[in-house]
């Protein structure tokens, strides 16, 4: 039997109509994880955009998710403004920064290692600074109001958490389609070619600059509408969590796991390590063992794991097994 | 306000001595290795605790433990050059860092749950005193330590320089193929380079744990500031490390006094960008 991008098309609306039916299925627990599930996979997803396909590293996400999350909740707490307005202020905000850090790395030729630690170093400097915006709540953090949980209001995205999960199942779908068109424009071809060998795409005439350019403000905008709804979905905000440099690695966990640069790669590795790294401490937990890093420890021996045996990651294996394929749609 | 600034001064330049040392570490393993050690800080705050359980259990004074946690550190950097990078030295250099990410979270996460999440080090009965120098006061555990980093510091350097080996790991950090082609094991040099990484973090972290207090959250931090140093030194020089430690060291100190201690981090990383932009081979670095 040949399996064709018809089946993939398939088997994908299968999972959908099971995601769909999910929070009617799943306690709140259960529900709680899958929506963080369902925004790693979202995160990664993005961060995949600027490694996977334009192989720029960056270990600083966690700046976007922050500065995204910030800028809307300040903004609708002192402004009533609706966190759907605020995302569009957070993703240009993020797109501007990510643009500047690109820029800089390209302006200063700064590649590689030091490139990633560029990121890092902005995305610590973040944290310290908004550890003294008093605008932003300073450390003592931020805090949206919740008395009208109860109801459910879209517009100013106050509600029960299965609003959140289709929210973020929605946000994870477009990041996909938008994802597959990308890789098949002029400019996604343009990013695997800077990715694969910057020097002989620019002799073909890719404009470098305006190709990594598009790639870090792309990801870093997508990545600040995440921060958006997940800044709604806890309610608060503290820049030593928000800004912390082990969000950037969990970030960064799922597309290694499920393939760096694939599209569905990302989607994969958070649905795997999510659900696992969770109910493994739970059932410690539930054991009345206190372990607190169990969980970190176990994601970050997977993340060896697969980096020694598996360098490209779970997608490309799953593919090869199954049949299933990359595209979703059948043309090109 | 002299002799506070004399103090600030002395203080931050021994504090300093001990962030060149550990960085002296990151910078031998990069120079020699070419992989950027991601867990260093987490090394550190390894033999941190090492020294915390030692003294606990015998009593041992952090400084005469020093050269005996250094030793545990050399065994672990070697294995882990031995078992795990020395198999990643052709892959992407990305890989490597991400490795070594993955190294990090476990080391630090199996910490938390072995010597748990509370703010730990070691009290010495000279551990309020303080020296006087030309009227300004300084802790005298700082410059016990300082006195030790420099020590260590020459000693390695004597090694690069006049030993057989020493000068085998600059042959092959120099010039992999000739090293190659006379015959130099270079996997087991990489093997005893990370080593000697390692144990300079050995020792960093026994001074370490006498001046501050520990959390193995405080280890990305150290990795950071690892960085730091390191980058404004000069990737891969040894001496550069050393005095950019001692200028970080100084910044820091400065900084927590005339501005707020949350905010001295902010000069560190502030400086790096600088460096990265503008002097990407190190302030102190000749050359292009």
């Amino acid at each position: 039997m040949k399996i064709t991008t018809n089946s993939t098309r398939a088997f994908l609306l299968a999972i959908l109509s099971l995601l769909l039916i999910m929070p009617f299925m799943l306690s709140d627990y259960s529900l709680s994880v899958l929506i963080l599930t369902l925004y790693l996979a979202y995160i990664g997803q993005a961060w995949n955009i600027m490694m996977g396909f334009a192989g720029q590293l960056s270990l600083g996400h966690s700046m976007y998710v922050g500065l995204g999350g910030y800028f809307s909740a300040a903004l609708f707490v002192h402004y009533g403004l609706s966190p759907w307005l605020g995302m569009i202020v957070g993703a240009i905000v993020c797109g501007v920064v990510g643009a500047v850090i690109a820029f800089l790395g390209l302006r200063f030729s700064i590649r590689g290692v030091h490139f990633a630690l560029l990121t890092i170093a902005f995305a610590e400097s973040t944290r310290i600074l908004f550890d003294h915006l008093d605008w932003f709540g300073a450390s003592a953090g931020l805090f949206l109001p919740v008395e009208s949980h109860q109801v459910i209001d879209i517009v100013n995205l106050r509600g029960k958490p299965w609003m959140f999960y289709y929210v973020f199942l929605a946000l994870c779908l477009i990041a996909l389609v938008l994802c597959s068109r990308l890789i098949h424009t002029r400019i996604g071809y343009s990013w695997l070619a800077l990715r694969e060998e910057p020097e002989a795409a620019q002799a073909l005439g890719i404009n470098l600059f305006r190709t990594k350019i598009i790639a870090v403000s792309l990801s870093a905008a997508m990545t600040g509408v995440g921060g958006v709804i997940y800044a709604f979905y806890q309610n608060s905000l503290f820049p030593e969590q928000t800004f912390a440099m082990h969000r950037s690695i969990e970030f960064l966990m799922g597309p290694i796991v499920g393939g760096v640069g694939t599209l569905f790669g990302p989607i994969i590795g958070a649905f795997l390590l999510t659900p696992l790294g969770e109910s493994l401490s739970d059932a410690i937990s539930s054991m009345n063992i206190y372990l607190p890093g169990l969980k970190h420890l176990f994601y970050g021996a997977t993340m060896l794991f697969i980096m020694l045996f598996f360098p490209e990651g779970l997608w490309p294996v799953i593919k090869n097994k199954t049949g299933l394929s990359d595209r979703l749609s059948s043309h090109v | 306000m002299l002799q506070t600034c004399i103090s600030l001064g002395m203080s931050g330049m021994f504090m300093g001595l001990v962030y060149g040392l550990m960085a002296l570490g990151l910078s031998v393993i990069f120079g020699v290795v070419k992989v950027v050690n991601f867990a260093h800080g987490e090394l550190m705050i390894l033999a941190v605790y090492l020294v915390i359980t030692l003294n606990s259990l015998l009593g041992v004074d952090p400084i005469i433990a020093s050269p005996f946690i250094a030793l545990i550190l050399f065994g672990i950097g070697y294995a882990l050059q031995r078992g795990l990078i020395n198999k990643l030295l052709t892959r992407p250099e990305h890989v490597q860092f991400i490795v070594l990410a993955a190294v990090a979270l476990i080391l630090i996460n199996a910490q938390l749950m072995v010597f748990g999440p509370d703010a730990q080090s070691v009290m010495l009965d000279y551990s309020l005193d303080s020296l006087e120098f030309a009227g300004a006061l300084v802790d005298t555990v700082k410059v016990y330590s300082g006195a030790v980093a420099v020590v260590t510091s020459v000693l390695l350097f004597l090694f690069f320089k006049r030993t057989y080996i020493g000068k085998a790991i600059r042959a092959a950090a120099d010039n992999h193929l000739g090293a190659l082609v006379v015959g130099l094991n270079y996997k087991k040099l990489y093997a005893l380079t990370f080593g000697l990484g390692a144990a300079c973090v050995g020792i960093a972290g026994s001074l370490m744990s006498i001046m501050i207090d520990v959390t193995p959250q405080l280890a990305p931090q150290l990795t950071l500031l690892g960085f730091v140093i390191v980058i404004i030194g000069g990737l891969g020089s040894l001496s550069g490390a050393l005095y950019a430690g001692i200028f970080i060291g100084l910044v820091e100190e400065f900084a927590g006094f005339f501005f707020q201690p949350s905010l001295k981090s902010l000069f560190s990383f502030g400086i790096l960008i600088m460096v990265l932009l503008f002097r990407p081979q190190g302030l102190l670095s000749k050359g292009t």
